[in-house]
């Protein structure tokens, strides 16, 4: 009845079990919250059926934050571990334990933190910044969300019944297969990341096609923001490399379910193929989550320098070498299987060239700065922070991509810093600085600036204190992934260091936390002068009412109101050329012609929300192997799917004159 | 009725009212965001394909390519998909014509065709199966099998969607919807069929040699 699934399932060691009835606790108060102030119909109405890109930005960025939370209580209780499992004492996590938190850190970390916050972002401002309504398939959007949100889910679900994997987060064959791995951890594994994968292929289609037939008149491909740029690259390289992912998965998914022997030890399986494949796939990823913190960079800094962007063509086509690389380098995550010498050569050689459209970046950011009138903001520090770390994690990357050298470091501390001077100060800093940069578009008000230093400073230093060490320890010959180890390493201080220097990032990231619900809490305070005002008497077209653009912006997302009207733009923008806001202040450009027309804009439809709810269920039977319940679900996907295709009415008129009306309140200042 | 192939090919995209928004052309949108679904389909397939390549020597003690294909049943699963291609050729052109009568006949002989490979394709695998070479046999078999099923669950989901295209043009007739949904589908369906050429070459064919 219950596949595997029984009451031992839902036993776990007191720490998990406090994590578990503290997460119900608050989720059941959220819910009691809820009902009490009688927020469902709001709810519903306004969030959870909706198709509108904005709100369905700021629900990814939500649950981010949960799974931010989860990913970060990880990583501490692994820092920990490691500072105090040394000689004699075992340290408060037993081997599996640990094992079960490494793998869960990872896993949570890339896809349900830094890709949630990619397409979060992505969806908040692509279609603003290329001044278009919505994206090109607004219910696909959605569901791409509620898959991602399904398999975030189903992580959350691992924690309170069974156990996670204990084979990494790239659950490498064959410790993978059934023979090594018996529990339900890896299948968990695989279908939370199958789930949200493909949500992550089909937001990958949609915006490709919405930044490729989407685009306001005028804006040629060479005049698109450099956000949109790196955000189409890193499309086409979700595009290509996902499907990948998918096969692999589904290989590892026949070999676990139906006895093959795809990368089993025995049978004539080759689990070398998996991690060529694990990684023609992960490697690309790692550049679909760092092109957009990229692109985030390249509208910071020439924001708040004053400045046009330097050297857009080169840019651009930074952008594109890098897309073009990342597909050929896949084998440097593992020079010791035992290629040929001329293979690791090759692929040696590639990951160094890597360096150079990377560099050429970094230098064009740094000649924007110059003769710049650089303001020194929240978004900006993140900016500083991510050029100095991130370089040194660049030069440590161009060290591993040595085959010699990678022999000596290869899984050890130093290969773990490395990739977390990628992640954390370039990702997550891009991020960060895009989340305060944005965040006065979609909401009308800005993030305390105050806090904001503080977290900065906090995870800088945190950063700082937390990874040196890790590549110190590296050279000293700590692997990773270690539970435990003898006093006599001499490895005992530099640990504690790093345990240190994670507490700090944990106190940023709670500073954060404070200043995201403390800015919210004192809206009113923080709120954005140019909302609902004239931001600037020269040149502005009265046919626009009111703006909303605090840091004196350059791109279309600044010209338009703080949060956007549901139809984005009154009129579709025309513009001539990369910066048009920017002209436009200075009356060179008329950014907005003609008057306002009717605008057509897709229903409110819960059906991608039904369609999420089937695939967490079907992603938990196939877990326990409830094959009653996995068939159900499956033909309630398919009904709901069809269901959607013979809809015939998606789409609602709002008239000429209402836009007139909605405008008009906004340039009274009295609009939401 | 008006022609929709023609009202979606005309310079002036407002021509057809119904168009839920005249600035964006949900016609080529969705076509091209079909096409790129189609090539995330290819590069899976691909994936399967290059796994193939690489394990098809592992047979383990089990039989080789060569020792289990029969080449005459895969020509003739070959014939009636190329077969229902043409068939599904002809539906499309119905469509275009707005003829919804020629569009149900000719979607029915493409899914009877569709059906007939699938058939074929289940018996060749059972007939594997029962003289005990399943895909637990060997990484050979199990890398034959997860590539050769995976392009029949796609015929399979075809064969669905053909009954809900079936359903969809003999109650809605062809519209703006159900024309758009008739292309995409035979774009769908020719893409498998190019899938089954590379399997009946490099999986059947060169597999005998």
């Amino acid at each position: 009845m219950f596949g595997n699934l029984t009451l031992e399932s839902f036993q776990h060691d007191m720490m998990q079990d406090m994590a578990v009835y503290g997460g119900l606790s608050t989720g059941l108060l959220v819910l009691l919250l809820i009902t009490y102030f009688k927020k469902w119909p709001y709810l519903w109405k306004e969030w959870i059926t909706t198709v509108d890109h904005k709100k369905i930005g700021v629900m990814y960025i939500a649950v981010v934050l949960i799974m931010f939370l989860k990913g970060v209580a990880d990583a501490l209780m692994m820092r920990m571990q490691q500072a105090v499992s040394v000689g004699d004492s075992q340290g408060m996590l037993s081997a599996t334990h640990f094992q079960e938190v490494f793998s869960a850190h990872g896993t949570t970390m890339i896809f349900f933190v830094a890709m949630g916050f990619m397409f979060g972002i992505m969806n908040l401002i692509i279609p603003l910044q290329i001044g278009a309504r919505d994206v090109a398939f607004p219910f696909l959007n959605a569901l791409s969300f509620w898959l991602f949100t399904a398999g975030a889910m189903l992580t959350l679900l691992s924690l309170a019944i069974g156990h996670f994997s204990v084979s990494g987060w790239l659950a490498y064959a064959p410790l993978s297969g059934l023979e090594y791995s018996p529990n339900e951890g890896v299948d968990y594994w695989i279908w939370m990341v199958q789930i949200s994968g493909v949500g992550t292929t089909l937001s990958g289609v949609n915006f490709l096609v919405t930044i490729l037939k989407m685009r306001c008149p005028g804006m040629t491909l060479m005049k698109m923001p450099i956000f949109v740029w790196s955000a189409l690259c890193s499309m086409v390289l979700v595009i290509m490399a996902f499907p990948i992912l998918t096969a692999t998965l589904l290989m590892l998914t026949v070999d676990r379910y139906l006895g093959m022997h795809f990368f089993t030890a025995g049978g004539g399986g080759n689990p070398m193929m998996y991690v060529n494949l694990i990684w023609a796939w992960g490697h690309p990823e790692v550049y679909i989550l760092i092109m957009p913190a990229f692109g985030i960079f390249s509208e910071v800094v020439p924001t708040f320098s004053e400045k046009r962007l330097f050297g857009y063509v080169s840019m651009v086509w930074a952008l594109i070498v890098i897309t073009i690389l990342s597909f050929i380098v896949w084998l440097h995550h593992f020079f010791t299987m035992g290629a040929s010498a001329n293979v690791n050569a090759f692929f040696g050689v590639m990951t160094i060239l890597i360096a150079v459209p990377t560099g050429v970046k970094i230098f064009n950011w740094l000649f924007t700065k110059f003769r710049g009138r650089v303001h020194f903001t929240s978004p900006m520090l993140w900016f500083f922070s991510f050029v100095l770390n991130f370089t040194i994690g660049g030069m440590t990357g161009v060290l591993l991509s040595a085959p010699p050298v990678d022999y000596q470091v290869h899984n050890s501390l130093f290969l773990i810093a490395h990739f977390h001077g990628m992640v954390i100060t370039g990702v997550l800093f891009g991020f960060f600085a895009g989340f305060t940069y944005w965040f006065p578009k979609f909401t009308g008000f800005f993030l305390d600036e105050k806090l904001n230093r503080h977290a900065f400073w906090c995870w800088t230093i945190g950063y700082l204190l937390a990874f040196m060490p890790l590549y110190m320890l590296g050279f000293m010959g700590a692997t990773r992934r270690l539970d435990h180890y003898e006093a006599s390493t001499g490895w005992h201080p530099l640990f504690v260091m790093a345990a240190i220097g994670a507490f700090i990032i944990v106190a940023g990231a709670t500073i954060q936390f404070i200043g995201l619900f403390w800015s919210i809490y004192n809206r009113k305070k923080n709120m954005d002068p140019t909302k609902s005002l004239f931001s600037n008497s020269s040149g502005l077209n009265l046919k626009t009412g009111s703006m909303g653009d605090p840091w004196n912006g350059r791109s279309l997302e600044w010209a338009t109101h703080s949060p956007p009207p549901i139809y984005n733009f009154a009129i579709i923008p025309t513009v001539d050329q990369t910066d048009p806001l920017w002209a436009y202040k200075r009356g060179q450009l008329k950014l907005f012609q003609g008057g306002y027309e009717d605008i057509h804009l897709p229903i409110n439809t819960p059906v991608a929300m039904y369609i999420g709810l089937a695939s967490l269920v079907f992603g938990f039977a196939m877990t326990w192997q409830i094959h009653w319940l996995a068939i159900i679900s499956f033909i309630a996907i398919l009904f709901l799917t069809i269901y959607r295709l013979s809809c015939k009415n998606e789409h609602e008129t709002i008239s000429a004159a209402e836009v007139a009306k909605i405008e008009k309140s906004y340039s009274q200042g009295n609009a939401a | 009725m008006t022609d929709p192939f023609l009202v979606h090919h005309t310079a002036d995209p407002t021509a057809d009212t119904s168009l839920p928004d005249p600035h964006q052309d949900t016609f080529s949108k969705t076509v091209l965001g079909f096409w790129c679904y189609l090539m995330t389909d290819c590069l899976l397939f691909a994936t399967l394909f290059i796994t193939y390549a690489v394990l098809h020597n592992n047979t383990f003690g089990g039989p080789s390519s060569k020792e289990l294909f029969d080449l005459s049943t895969a020509f003739l699963e070959t014939m009636i998909l190329l077969a229902s291609s043409v068939t599904c050729g002809f539906a499309l052109i119905a469509a275009v014509k707005g003829n919804n009568r020629n569009i149900l006949f000719w979607l029915a002989i493409t899914f009877l065709l569709g059906l007939s490979f699938i058939i074929l394709e289940i018996d060749e695998f059972r007939h594997f199966v029962s003289e005990g070479h399943s895909w637990t046999t060997s990484a050979f078999l199990s890398a034959f099998f997860t590539l050769v099923g995976t392009h029949g669950l796609h015929v399979t989901f075809g064969l669905l969607w053909m009954g809900v295209m079936f359903a969809q043009v003999y109650w809605q007739g062809v519209t703006i919807d159900t024309f758009r949904r008739l292309v995409l589908f035979s774009l769908f369906w020719h893409f498998l069929d190019l899938i089954w050429i590379f399997i009946f070459t490099f999986v059947y064919l060169l597999g005998v040699i």
